[in-house]
């Protein structure tokens, strides 16, 4: 289900990994349009994999009666992307630094680190349940608009 | 694109050529049960060409990190070979790069099992 108001795409999405390629492409769709250059559209789209693999996966755990929930908007100023999911909730704080030596051969735990490294910003937010990851990327030097 | 696993052997030593992405799902399994697989046969020394992956996400690496531990736990070497720029870069950011032994040249590769 898709709804898409003034430049912004909104999706309600089932809990499974067509979920996750479709936020993906979306995501890599929407830095294309806005001019990012390769390097940057493919940060873009991992970084709303990773999201997206976060709510489906750790969040939602693939239950098919949770939903999530994703928006999509190119302000002009940046690109604003939204993936929210219903499961027990996020603390990032509680996940090990990846790039700490005693954590490097886990096999787990580089996906928040992934989207900090290619996004501007990254916030969570706890929904009551849920958690919502807004994910952040300037189109222009920051300050320009000010 | 899917991950798709080509295999054969150079000297005693296998040389897995992938192609596609390795991510959660279909991918990283697919690399699992191959490096698994050939483990349990008493293959010792596996080199994962690269060459032709340009996309792995969070669980990918961490697949290709579970192969490497899994080696070298039962005795074995897994090595990379032909690292593609993204997958380079990613092995970077990540200071993967410093946990496996990475080869340009897939004879110097071979050359360096044990």
């Amino acid at each position: 289900m898709s709804e898409a108001k003034a430049g912004r795409l909104s999706l309600t999405l089932k809990s499974t990994m067509e979920s996750v390629d479709e936020i993906e492409a979306v995501a890599e769709k929407l830095a294309a349009e806005s001019g990012l250059d390769e390097n940057e559209r493919f940060h873009v789209a991992m970084a709303a994999r990773e999201a997206a693999v976060n709510a489906i996966l750790h969040g939602n755990e693939y239950d098919p009666a949770k939903l999530v929930f994703a928006s999509f908007e190119n302000t002009g100023a940046a690109l604003v992307m939204t993936i929210a999911d219903q499961g027990k909730g996020l603390n990032p704080d509680s996940v090990p630094d990846p790039l700490a030596p005693e954590n490097l051969l886990r096999g787990s735990g580089r996906g928040i680190f992934l989207m900090r490294s290619f996004m501007d910003e990254v916030h969570f937010r706890q929904l009551h349940p849920g958690t919502e990851l807004t994910l952040v990327k300037h189109l222009a030097p920051a300050g320009k608009n000010s | 694109m899917a991950l798709t696993i080509a295999s054969r052997e150079v000297n005693g030593v296998t040389v897995l050529d992938l192609s596609g992405r390795i991510t959660l799902g279909e991918g990283s399994v697919q690399l699992r049960d191959a490096i698994r697989g050939l483990i349990s046969k008493g293959q010792k020394k596996i080199l994962l060409n690269l060459a032709e992956v340009n996309y792995i996400d969070s669980s990918g690496l961490g697949e290709l990190v579970s192969a490497f531990t899994t080696a070298k736990n039962q005795q074995a070497e897994v090595k990379l070979l032909k690292l593609t720029k993204k997958v380079h870069d990613l092995l970077q950011l990540t200071k993967l790069y410093t946990v496996f032994d990475i080869k340009d040249d897939e004879a110097s590769a071979i050359a360096s099992f044990t």
